[in-house]
């Protein structure tokens, strides 16, 4: 039999282990997050945000140079991903939460888990095989193609999850009055649950955004400005993650700094992502 | 077709009996919700099933609007009327049966993401209804039926969640009338309200029952006793008794209503 004294004892000991594992935790986080603001902070600045890059030389004579090209690229190319992966992701998930005694469903659900455990750089094969070799060219298109199969299974268990917090009772509701099923979860359960749907579309963006390995061989990356906007779906762009790694292999220190810069922006913007996706989706309390 | 009950022709020329079960058994799996039960469901009456928890009156309810198709191991057999015609027939499309049958449920549960007006007239509008005068009419006409017109006319565009609970069992009612049914199924309508609010629903199945056949589902014996005409009583899955309201009450045939009504058990 215990004494009080000692069971207080192990529960302080045990209190202080969560914490201390918590820190543990978070301590890698904290680390990349201060090391990359501290080594980019100070090439952060309205160039950055408004200049090409264009050829080494620019950076070494000390000539105006940034990433814009790489912002609009990284936007541009995700776009068009979240684009494609919507509707396949959106009708996924709808299948597995609607629909889930459909014989194709243990099928579709083993596929997506597949999905997204394969490899980003497999992927990135994938869109090399089906758009860069018929077009004869690497494109924002490809890279857009690339990352939807990345954003893909993750749109479609959100999309599942945000759909089942929906309590059956309005399903019934819509039921009751003559709806067919479609109609009751395009109109009834989908709005209810778009808080849910919306925060899915953010983590996948952030998680495409920070891909590099398969933007390298399908959107390739550009170290300038397309004449046109088209220039951006059909033809080579520039993105953040594979800039950075760029920008970090080359022998030039001022592209060094650059790409500590590119790892803030890139920082702040997947942080800011996924930070609005908890807001959004936090309980609130009911009264 | 010749169905019994068509010498009592009601004033509208419909049959007295509006819907009728024969021989209706529900199973989950292996497990009898309801066992063989036939009984009518009178046009412009309020009947009401009452029973102790689990005797199946809610399972025979939803039986009547084909609510258990969407269950997943449900297995009916036997045969629900509507107008002589069997609503279970491999032929008939539900969601057309649910237009014709509907239904009120126990917790009000209006679209949250819709207005009071849409939330009223969501089973026009989203089977593409769009006539804007239509609408505004049949809203009306809804919300006047349902006894909640004058309490929300200067707020229509305010959210289905906006009002109290009392409230949204009406807009809820006012939502079934919209596509304008023949029968009004209601399981325990006013389990989740206060007394007030309880009342006012029962006022209302008073003046819905002159147009309607309403069928409620009540765990109440009094409120059985005050809005129906004729009751059904249920035990373990099965019809034990079945006759005018008042007759059941005070003169029950079986001894088993005759325990429940008097509390012996239930």
């Amino acid at each position: 039999m215990k004494t009080l004294r000692q069971r207080n004892t192990r529960d302080n000991l045990m209190v202080g282990l969560l914490y201390a594992s918590t820190i543990l935790v978070l301590t890698p986080l904290v680390i990349i997050i201060g090391y990359v603001i501290v080594n980019g902070i100070s090439t952060i600045s309205i160039e950055f945000f408004t200049q090409e890059l264009g050829s080494p030389s620019r950076a070494m004579q000390g000539r105006p140079t940034g990433l814009v090209h790489t912002i609009l690229g990284t936007l541009v190319v995700d776009s068009m991903a979240l684009i494609m992966a919507a509707p396949l992701g959106l009708g996924a998930g709808i299948m597995l939460s609607e629909y889930p005694d459909h014989k194709l469903n243990p099928l579709l659900r083993v596929m997506n888990d597949t999905l997204n455990g394969m490899p980003a750089i497999l992927k990135g094969l994938l869109a090399f095989a089906l758009v860069v070799k018929p077009m004869g060219a690497f494109s924002g298109l490809a890279g857009g193609v690339a990352l939807a199969f990345v954003m893909i299974p993750i749109i479609a268990r959100a999309t599942e999850s945000a759909l089942m917090t929906i309590p059956w009772s309005i399903r019934e509701a819509g039921l009751a009055i003559g709806l067919p099923r479609w109609r009751v979860v395009l109109s009834t359960v989908m709005p209810a649950a778009r808080t849910g749907l919306v925060t899915g579309f953010l983590i996948a963006f952030a998680r495409a955004a920070g891909e590099a390995a398969p933007l390298m061989f399908t959107s390739f990356g550009n170290n300038y400005l397309p004449n046109r906007w088209t220039g951006m779906i059909f033809g080579p762009v520039d993105t953040l993650p594979q800039r950075l790694y760029s920008l970090a292999i080359s022998p030039y220190k001022e592209w060094h700094a650059m790409g500590w810069a590119a790892g803030v922006v890139l920082l702040v913007f997947v942080l800011g992502l996924f930070f609005t996706g908890r807001v959004l989706t936090r309980q609130k309390f009911k009264v | 077709m010749n169905n019994p009950g068509d010498e009592n022709q009601g004033s509208t020329g419909i049959s007295a009996i509006r819907m009728e079960a024969r021989n209706l058994t529900v199973k989950y799996g292996t497990v009898t919700g309801v066992k063989n039960i036939s009984m009518p469901v009178y046009n412009e009456k309020a009947t009401a099933l009452i029973g102790p928890s689990g005797c199946g009156k809610t399972t025979f309810l939803r039986a009547l609007n084909r609510m258990h198709d969407l269950t997943r191991n449900a297995v009916i057999s036997g045969e629900v009327l509507l107008d002589g015609n069997d609503i279970y027939h491999p032929k008939v499309n539900p969601v057309v049966i649910r237009r014709k049958i509907g239904m009120v449920f126990q917790k009000p549960t209006p679209f949250p993401t819709m207005s009071i007006f849409d939330n009223v007239v969501a089973g026009l509008k989203l089977v593409g209804i769009r006539d804007k005068n239509l609408l505004n009419e049949v809203c009306e006409r809804a919300l006047r039926q349902a006894a909640l017109w004058d309490e929300v006319k200067d707020r229509l565009t305010s959210a289905g969640g906006s009002i109290s609970g009392g409230q949204q069992q009406r807009l809820s009612i006012a939502r079934a009338l919209a596509i304008d049914p023949e029968v009004i199924l209601m399981d325990e309508p006013t389990s989740s309200l206060d007394p007030r609010s309880s009342s006012k629903i029962e006022e209302l199945i008073h003046e819905l029952k002159e147009k309607y056949a309403i069928v409620i589902v009540t765990h109440n014996m009094q409120q059985a006793a005050r809005v129906s005409d004729h009751t059904a009583f249920f035990y373990l899955g099965e019809l034990i008794e079945f006759g005018p309201t008042e007759q059941l009450f005070t003169n029950p045939a079986h001894q088993r209503t005759e325990e429940y009504l008097t509390g012996k058990f239930g």
